[in-house]
């Protein structure tokens, strides 16, 4: 599968609190998450958004919280894929979990830069950069986090484990 | 290879002789924990994964703590979802609000005597890191794999690094397990300990009460760890002989050493006595300074409470420093204690009138206001010292609000004297 998008770049340690400000958790609807997604830290970024875009950021993205809102509501705003240095552990295993793409490559987190466009193949985990002419290689996924991912996420690997149990 | 204590229970919970770090294991639960904001989605995915029944309706555990009393119609939405679900569960572990055993979700399950050492605990909060303090492996989780976890008792983790924290000495006065955890995450930044386990040890161990385990090990997900443990020593065996007596007495626990030849990814050592009074400006934990050197910084509210610092120990400091004082002009304090035990005690022995006297708000226990849910939420431009746990952007209230953390000492003696302030600056407690 490969996706196509401009870059919406953030630094260092983007929290959960500023990709999903608990005052809106009082909702898990991906329709209302969206319309907040990023305001405390980029009150643009619900207008300016469109489908399939990327997200770019640097160091222990999704720090904070363990609020499942925050994938789910980048996800619902059009984000097809995060691409960061590394990630906080719980984002992580919630962005596996709900179905949102992400890819860690310390490189191409730091070259790529907002508004650029990206061409990205997650089979290979190649990383291309049409603005700049570079690209880069992803770390691959563990092999059992590919599972949960082929599985078409946790619930169905779950759901799996349950009946064959 | 030798193992740490994190990775030898979750060895014995993967049913395994042994694990190394980076392994991925199925492994069994012994509680899984939800609160209103998160187990609403967890309970949407258990019905689409069609599960029927909780894997085990005595060690699920469901609590109302983030905007409760609820704030507003949706949050009552999210109670009375969790509620339902509690009640067609039979949940045992699910509390009304006011209820002796009721309060905030990581003062509760250690000092209502759920987690025991070598437990395994997943929570679908981040600060679930917290119970650690009692030697079990505790860590933080999202809405679907708290869902799947309470539908198949089990989950998958991957096998964590530890970072070894030597503690040597004892703390000066007025220095709190909260200004440990501080110095640690201003030491090694808010990804420091990413995916690993920090694991403590050393002969100052001894010299923290169980009060400021839980809140170093509460705090270790600030620095990026998966989760903290603190070895069962003495200090925790009373403290688990009092919160549990019945599991106690029947031995129903297991308690973990690490291998002398344990790898490490890190190793930290610490001298207590060169902890100082510590204070993290905004926006990030890590951003530590003495406190001592911030008393130019003027504020205008102080929260003491949180899952942090909200616990007995901490209600009783914060007495003891309010006791003949008054809270300065133009500052407001508002006390959460942390569980209505907490709320109890510190009304029995008086407590609660040395707060209000000193003008104080007293508050029934909820997160409220750490997360800017209710109960102090701040307007921009004001600026609040704080016992909780994060000081991001918007942390508490608007983006051009500010949040200082600190221990209860330092946020006592702020309140006291309108802006960052030391007990040393106060004059500390007052006689009698």
């Amino acid at each position: 599968m490969k996706v196509k998008g401009i870059v919406h770049k953030y630094a260092d340690n983007v929290d959960t609190d500023v990709i999903i400000p608990a005052r809106y958790l009082t909702s898990a609807d991906p329709g209302h998450l969206r319309q907040h997604c990023m305001e405390d830290i980029d009150s643009g970024f619900v207008s300016r958004v469109s489908e399939g875009d990327i997200m770019v950021a640097g160091k222990n993205f999704g720090c904070g919280s363990s609020r499942e809102h925050a994938p789910v509501a980048i996800k619902a705003s059009g984000i097809s894929l995060v691409i960061a240095e590394d990630f906080a552990r719980i984002f992580y295993r919630n962005a596996i979990n709900v179905g949102l793409p992400i890819l860690e490559c310390p490189e191409a987190a730091k070259a790529i830069q907002a508004g650029d466009e990206l061409e990205v193949d997650f089979d290979t985990g190649i990383i291309t950069d049409n603005t700049r002419g570079e690209s880069w290689q992803a770390k691959p996924f563990p092999e059992f986090i590919k599972k949960i991912i082929d599985a078409g996420g946790l619930l169905d690997y779950t759901r799996r484990k349950i009946n064959n149990g | 290879m030798g193992m740490t204590i994190t990775q030898k229970i979750l060895a014995q919970h993967a049913g395994l002789p042994e694990v190394k770090a980076c392994d991925l294991i199925e492994a069994k639960l012994d509680w899984c924990l939800g609160n209103e904001v998160t187990t609403p989605p967890a309970i949407k995915i258990f019905k689409e994964l069609g599960a029927d029944k909780v894997f085990d309706k005595d060690r699920v555990c469901l609590v109302q703590d983030h905007f409760t009393p609820n704030k507003d119609i949706k949050s009552a939405e999210l109670c009375k979802t969790m509620r339902c679900f509690a009640h067609e569960q039979s949940v045992t572990h699910f509390y009304e609000l006011g209820r002796k055993e009721m309060g905030i979700e990581h003062v509760i399950l250690p000092d209502n005597g759920i987690v025991f050492p070598g437990d395994s605990i997943i929570g679908a909060d981040s600060h679930t890191c917290t119970y650690g303090a009692v030697g079990c492996f505790a860590t933080g989780v999202g809405s679907t794999d708290l869902a799947c976890a309470m539908a198949s008792g089990s989950t998958w983790f991957k096998v964590p690094e530890a970072v070894k924290v030597i503690l040597h000495g004892k703390f000066g006065e007025y220095v709190t397990g909260k200004d440990l955890i501080l110095h640690i995450i201003g030491m090694i930044g808010v990804d420091g300990a990413l995916y690993k386990s920090l694991e403590f040890t050393g002969d100052g161990v001894k010299n923290i009460p169980m009060t400021g385990r839980l809140t170093v090990c509460n705090m270790a997900i600030e620095c990026g760890a998966k989760n903290a443990v603190f070895p069962v020593d003495d200090t925790a065996l009373e403290y688990i002989s009092k919160t549990n007596p019945e599991r106690y007495a029947k031995g129903d626990y297991k308690i973990y050493t690490a291998d002398d030849d344990a790898e490490y990814a890190d190793t930290i050592e610490i001298d207590l006595a060169d902890v100082p009074l510590t204070v993290a400006l905004p926006s990030l934990p890590s951003n530590t300074r003495r406190a001592d050197e911030c008393s130019d910084i003027k504020i205008d509210q102080v929260v003491i409470g949180s899952c942090t610092n909200g616990r007995l120990g901490d209600i009783g400091t914060a007495a003891e420093l309010f006791k003949g004082r008054r809270v300065a002009d133009g500052v407001r304090c508002i006390v959460i204690p942390g569980s209505q035990r907490v709320y109890r005690e510190a009304l029995d022995r008086g407590w609660l009138a040395v707060f209000d006297d000193a003008g104080c708000v007293i508050s029934t226990p909820t997160c409220g206001p750490c997360l800017g849910g209710h109960m102090g939420v701040l307007a921009k431009g004001e600026r609040c010292v704080s016992t909780t746990n994060r000081n991001f952007v918007g942390r508490m209230g608007d983006t051009g609000s500010e949040v200082i953390l600190s221990g209860v000492p330092v946020a006592c003696a702020s309140a006291i004297a309108g802006h960052v302030a030391t007990p040393a600056l106060i004059g500390g407690a007052n006689e009698g």
